[in-house]
């Protein structure tokens, strides 16, 4: 095991990292990521992680879960159609073939898929190269033949990984990562050939964090949205920063949340310079225009410190 | 890390529709809407439950929410939950006839065989039965064989039928936690509805062995023992998520009928600080208008004519 994962270099947040400079002059590129996520009934164990907290069938979590693709996707997407706020989805695949209609009202929308792996219950953990590049491999093709899109970012299923998957997803020409934390900017990641990025995907600001892990009341959900707005567009408007809001229609589209989510959005786009963007739109405009300067002031800091 | 087994890559349910056979897959746009009496909105039913914890109760495969948590003998906690068979559920009686509130009453069988004059304050306003298992110590769950869960249900139902003279169709699993076969082994025995599942705004027939058993919407998030036990979130907090639930679904239900469940524990929302809270919720839920205030029993038969 590796006591750093050597996948990015010590970046400080200050003055001396070059601008980035989002298209119209926004501040903040904001960018709502909801997940379609299929998770299974009765799936095989892994040893790093069982699937469901109780024996099978884990009745209460499933059937939770199982609202957002039955009832609550809809919703969901209300909310973001009445905010005209195009998602960057978080594709568990197999909802491809699952769950077709809900993926299809995606696509039509002109939503960008991206890659969850092919279902949120069965983990990276522990699989060989050959399985990780199968499952990367599954997740393309099944996107493509479903929508035709070509898939540009990765949040690993579950965000469950090993050594090699940054390795691999730029291998296969992914384009951003979600799975770091590190940064309320866009950052290089350090992988063993091609170029890769990471792309603020907040934890702090995920509806499975702040329902499922800190127990917050929905109406504190919506001051925990605007809040973190109001510091990256104050920080914005001296360097580009990236505002995400991850979602899952089972969490966030619950009745007694969905009004949360509302009152943000209303909130976040009542607000002029920012530009609400998909994932690979983010991606796309920092590798063209920011990349090259990340990783020169990554060099010089390198440099500066062997100086010293 | 040992290689996993390439069985794991394998999806043998991976196909349009769920990966189990208890419910089909339709999206919610295209689910027939019921019309409740008088064309109201929603429906609303009150599951209030009367539990008994025994001192010995195991504490596997999980812990069942509210159970004995301190070394044995956990008198706090057993004399804590018995506190809303003796006092809390008085409470909830004067609230109820004061509201006009006709709950159905979840009950463990155990409460029949201890304490039958609690039982018979349910049974002489004609209020409705739903089984509630034998015990809070008697879980059923995935690794539970078939014939002891056979005999558990039979154990709850026969007393309770004889006890209360009702049929008792309505189930309500200790946890709302179930095996394989639980479905199975209601319906082979008479039940015809369970409030197990969290997977929708309406009722849905599940297919067993024996015949459809239907799901009604009975909440976990929104119960009084999710947001204010197990979350620790405040008494108004939980009013005003119920509110906003119930709010969200009374606005949406413009093409037909929708459900609000709202669950109730005398032993936690019986006590005297929260009593009010309780009083609080149900009254802004009836009084809206177009509310079908109503029991489980007539949701299920309602459901049944229109949604089968």
């Amino acid at each position: 095991m590796k006591r750093d994962p050597e996948l990015y270099d010590y970046v400080p947040y200050d003055a001396s990292r070059p601008k980035i400079r989002w298209p119209n002059g926004a501040r903040v590129a904001l960018w709502v990521a909801p997940n379609i996520e299929f998770y299974e009934y009765d799936p095989p164990s892994n040893p790093s992680r069982a699937p469901w907290k109780r024996p099978h069938p884990d009745v209460v979590h499933y059937s939770e879960r199982d609202y957002g693709n039955r009832v609550a996707h809809w919703r969901m997407m209300e909310v973001l159609d009445r905010h005209s706020v195009k998602g960057s989805i978080s594709l568990s695949v197999a909802m491809c073939e699952h769950h077709p209609e809900i993926v299809r009202e995606a696509v039509d929308r002109g939503w960008e898929l991206f890659s969850h792996g092919v279902y949120n219950t069965r983990y990276t953990y522990h699989l060989s190269e050959a399985q990780e590049r199968a499952v990367i491999e599954d997740a393309f093709a099944t996107v493509e033949r479903f929508s035709g899109q070509r898939i540009a970012g990765w949040l690993a299923p579950a965000l469950t990984h090993t050594e090699r998957t940054m390795d691999l997803l730029a291998e296969y020409g992914v384009l951003y990562t979600c799975d770091l934390f590190h940064d309320d900017q866009p950052q290089p990641v350090r992988v063993a050939k091609g170029r890769l990025i990471s792309i603020p995907y907040s934890l702090e600001m995920n509806d499975v964090i702040v329902y499922n892990v800190n127990q917050i009341a929905p109406r504190r959900y919506a001051d925990i949205l605007k809040a973190n707005f109001d510091q990256l567009y104050a920080e914005g408007a001296d360097n580009g920063t990236v505002m995400c809001i991850p979602l899952h229609a089972y969490l966030v589209g619950q009745p007694h949340r969905i009004g949360a989510l509302d009152e943000a959005l209303e909130y976040i786009l009542g607000h002029e310079d920012v530009w609400v963007a998909t994932g690979k739109e983010i991606a796309e405009h920092y590798l063209e225009h920011c990349y090259d300067d990340a990783v020169a002031h990554v060099e010089q800091l390198r440099a500066e410190e062997v100086a010293r | 890390m040992s290689p996993m087994d390439d069985s794991y890559l394998e999806y043998p349910r991976r196909a349009r529709g769920m990966d189990h056979d208890r419910y089909p897959w339709i999206p919610w746009p295209e689910r027939t809407r019921p019309t409740w009496p008088g064309g109201a909105r929603i429906a609303l039913f009150v599951v209030p439950t009367l539990e008994w914890f025994p001192l010995d109760m195991p504490k596997a495969p999980f812990e069942v929410p509210g159970g004995m948590r301190t070394p044995y003998p956990d008198l706090r906690h057993y004399s804590l939950r018995d506190y809303g068979n003796r006092v809390g559920f008085f409470r909830f009686i004067r609230l109820f006839e004061e509201l006009g509130v006709t709950p159905s009453v979840a009950v463990n069988a155990a409460i029949a065989d201890r304490y039958p004059r609690l039982l018979r304050e349910v049974t002489s306003r004609g209020w409705e039965v739903i089984a509630h298992g034998v015990d809070m110590g008697h879980l059923h769950h995935g690794e539970l064989d078939r014939e002891t869960e056979a005999r558990w249900i039979d154990q709850t139902l026969q007393t309770l039928r004889n006890a209360s003279g009702q049929d008792v169709l309505g189930w309500l699993s200790v946890a709302k936690s179930q095996s394989h076969h639980t479905p199975d082994l209601l319906a082979e025995r008479g039940v015809r509805y369970v409030c197990d599942w969290n997977n929708d705004d309406l009722p849905y027939a599940m297919k067993t062995a024996h015949g459809p058993l239907w799901t009604l919407p009975h909440p976990h998030l929104t119960s009084d023992l999710h947001v204010i036990h197990h979350y620790k979130q405040t008494e108004a907090s939980w009013v005003r998520q119920v509110c906003d639930g119930f709010n969200v679904l009374h606005r949406e239900a413009t093409d037909g009928g929708r459900v609000v469940g709202i669950s109730l524990h005398p032993w936690l929302t019986g006590q005297p600080h929260r009593i009010g809270a309780v009083r609080e919720a149900l009254s802004h839920c009836l009084g809206q208008t177009e509310v079908w205030a109503t029991g489980a029993r007539e949701l299920f038969e309602a459901a049944q004519e229109q949604l089968a």
